[in-house]
């Protein structure tokens, strides 16, 4: 059994095997399938934001346990142009219904924890992970 | 990935079958849109059924060739949206908000039926 | 053939550690060699106490032997991990019998004190030994009591856990009441995970009972947060996308107050006053007409 993936964003059909990859994984460790559809959704965020802003990086899945929580977590990183004011681009107003903003709230709303670290011209990386309740 | 797109009377109907890359779905718009003007169609089914994840950028598209379709005179919904990528999607905040929707194919026709009775041509509003 | 340690000259000498190893070496003997005597008066003491009330007289002396023999060994080994595992063993077994977090922990301190009074008796005749025995002792008893009073509360706390989940289940029947129409009725305080887990339900029922309406009635909850309101708005949103419409009733001036406070625009949301009228709304949206018949008395049975 894996406990690890890694998947390089390239172009937009990367976006779909790093979805299907993190799904296959969650399912693994025995997420209901509600969850797998909230993960599968994030990671599709996390990377197609890598294809939009920085045209190329990776997403790492893995399992993770803390103590007899076991959960999954989501790795976005990229060398990309890096987000200049993180708290603008946290704040729900960005609606990426209307292609606005990178989806990070409603990200943040998903998962169970949430990190982003960004600097102007030195990447993103956004960690999130999620328990089996 | 091709999404095959029958015509049923007046309508088009867009079966998706299988998971489908950004480049994917806006082939599948471009189609459907040209569908629309060159079959004079009065109303358009994406099936999603088979989505597993619906994100951002699809629900985008969708409500994209919703309002290019209605440009051409025809009415849109989607139909089949899974219950588990319901709740993921307005938990992310993509309502699909004013795009129609129905449960499966069934449902779908009978909303383009009653939507578009009586429109006799693509020049309804 | 136990071998007495030295006795201090002077008080540095008590606060080495090889003499206190030796120390506790010699009272895991004692405690062993002692130990049907030991045993007999600890089980005795719980009988005493009312502790273990749910199990037999025979059943306590026998968890009573496997607990002391556990208890001298880590005493002697100084590792506890063979106690966690018998300690998570014990829970789940002696929990469904409904022993409570309080026994537990008196009967361990029970032990407790009865191989810390042996101890007393050994070694009263002098005072200095006798200290160095309890520093010896106390904090490796510490350790024991600590080990299996959190084993026990950790295994109660993942079976309460079961316990809701499986109530949170039965507490929210999704009924099917007419042909495409659903109601869902909610009682009592809504929590996010019940809130969520009120969402999962009903939006797999619309897809079973291929519902086109569903009725949410309120009526019996008290109040939400704002978390919980969202959750309201996100599951009419949702079962949208399914393609039905949802009607909410009961909606109290302060669950509406709640909904404005975070910004819903009531006007959108579909609501009606009481259950009655939901129930007539749903049906005028599927199309049913209810037809009073001419003599008011015939077609309703009523009781």
């Amino acid at each position: 059994m894996e406990d690890k993936v890694n998947v390089p964003i390239n172009s937009d059909t990367d976006i779909v095997t790093a979805r299907q990859s993190g799904r296959e994984l969650a399912a693994q460790i025995g997420f209901t399938s509600t969850d797998l559809a909230i993960i599968a959704t994030s990671i599709s965020e996390l990377a197609r934001n890598i294809v939009s802003y920085a045209r190329t990086g990776e997403v790492v899945i893995s399992v993770v346990q803390q103590g007899t929580k076991h959960g999954i977590m989501i790795v976005a990183k990229d060398r990309g142009p890096g987000i200049p004011d993180i708290e603008q681009a946290m704040k729900d107003g960005y609606s990426t219904a209307k292609g606005l903003g990178l989806g990070l709230p409603g990200t943040k709303r998903l998962m169970d924890e949430f990190e982003i670290v960004s600097a102007v011209r030195n990447g993103t990386t956004v960690t999130v992970k999620k328990w089996r309740r | 990935m091709e999404v095959p797109i029958l015509k049923q009377g007046h309508y088009l109907i867009a079966s998706i079958q299988s998971a489908l890359t950004d480049a994917d779905l806006l082939k599948l718009r471009d189609e459907l849109v040209e569908r629309v003007g060159r079959y004079r169609a009065r109303g358009v089914i994406v099936d999603v059924t088979v989505l597993d994840v619906m994100d951002s950028f699809a629900t985008r598209t969708l409500s994209a060739i919703a309002n290019m379709v209605k440009l051409r005179g025809a009415e849109t919904v989607i139909v089949g949206i899974q219950p588990e990528v319901a709740f993921a999607m307005v938990q992310l905040g993509l309502a699909l908000s004013g795009v129609a929707t129905a449960l499966d194919l069934e449902e779908g026709l009978a909303y383009l039926q009653r939507k578009t009775k009586g429109n006799g041509g693509n020049h309804g509003r | 053939m136990s071998n007495k340690p030295r006795q201090p000259t002077t008080i540095q000498e008590s606060s080495n550690i090889q003499p206190t190893t030796a120390l506790l070496r010699e009272l895991v003997s004692h405690l062993r060699q002692n130990r049907t005597q030991l045993r007999e008066e600890w089980a005795r003491r719980i009988v005493e106490a009312r502790l273990l009330t749910a199990m037999s007289n025979d059943e306590i002396f026998a968890e009573a032997t496997s607990v002391y023999d556990n208890y001298v060994e880590v005493l002697e080994t100084g590792s506890v991990e063979a106690l966690q595992a018998y300690a998570r063993n014990l829970s789940e077994r002696i929990i469904p019998r409904g022993v409570e977090t309080h026994e537990v922990l008196g009967i361990v301190l029970l032990l407790r004190d009865v191989l810390a009074r042996s101890l007393f008796s050994k070694y009263q005749t002098d005072f200095a030994l006798l200290n160095r025995v309890l520093d010896a002792y106390e904090p490796a008893a510490n350790r024991i009591a600590n080990t299996v009073a959190v084993g026990f509360v950790q295994e109660r706390e993942r079976i309460i856990r079961q316990q809701q989940e499986a109530i949170r289940e039965l507490s929210t029947p999704v009924l099917q009441v007419r042909d495409r129409l659903l109601i869902l009725p909610i009682i009592g305080v809504v929590d996010p995970q019940r809130a969520r887990q009120l969402t999962e339900q009903l939006l797999r029922g619309i897809r079973s009972n291929r519902a086109k309406v569903i009725v949410i009635d309120i009526t019996g909850v008290p109040s939400v947060d704002s978390k919980v309101a969202n959750h309201l708005v996100q599951t009419v949103e949702a079962s949208r996308l399914l393609g039905a419409t949802v009607i909410v009733t009961g909606l109290s001036p302060e669950i509406a107050q709640t909904l404005v406070t975070i910004g819903v625009d009531l006007g959108k949301m579909n609501t009606v006053g009481d259950l009655q009228g939901g129930i007539e709304e749903a049906e005028h949206l599927l199309g049913y007409k209810v037809i009073a018949s001419g003599e008011p008395t015939a077609q309703v049975e009523e009781e």
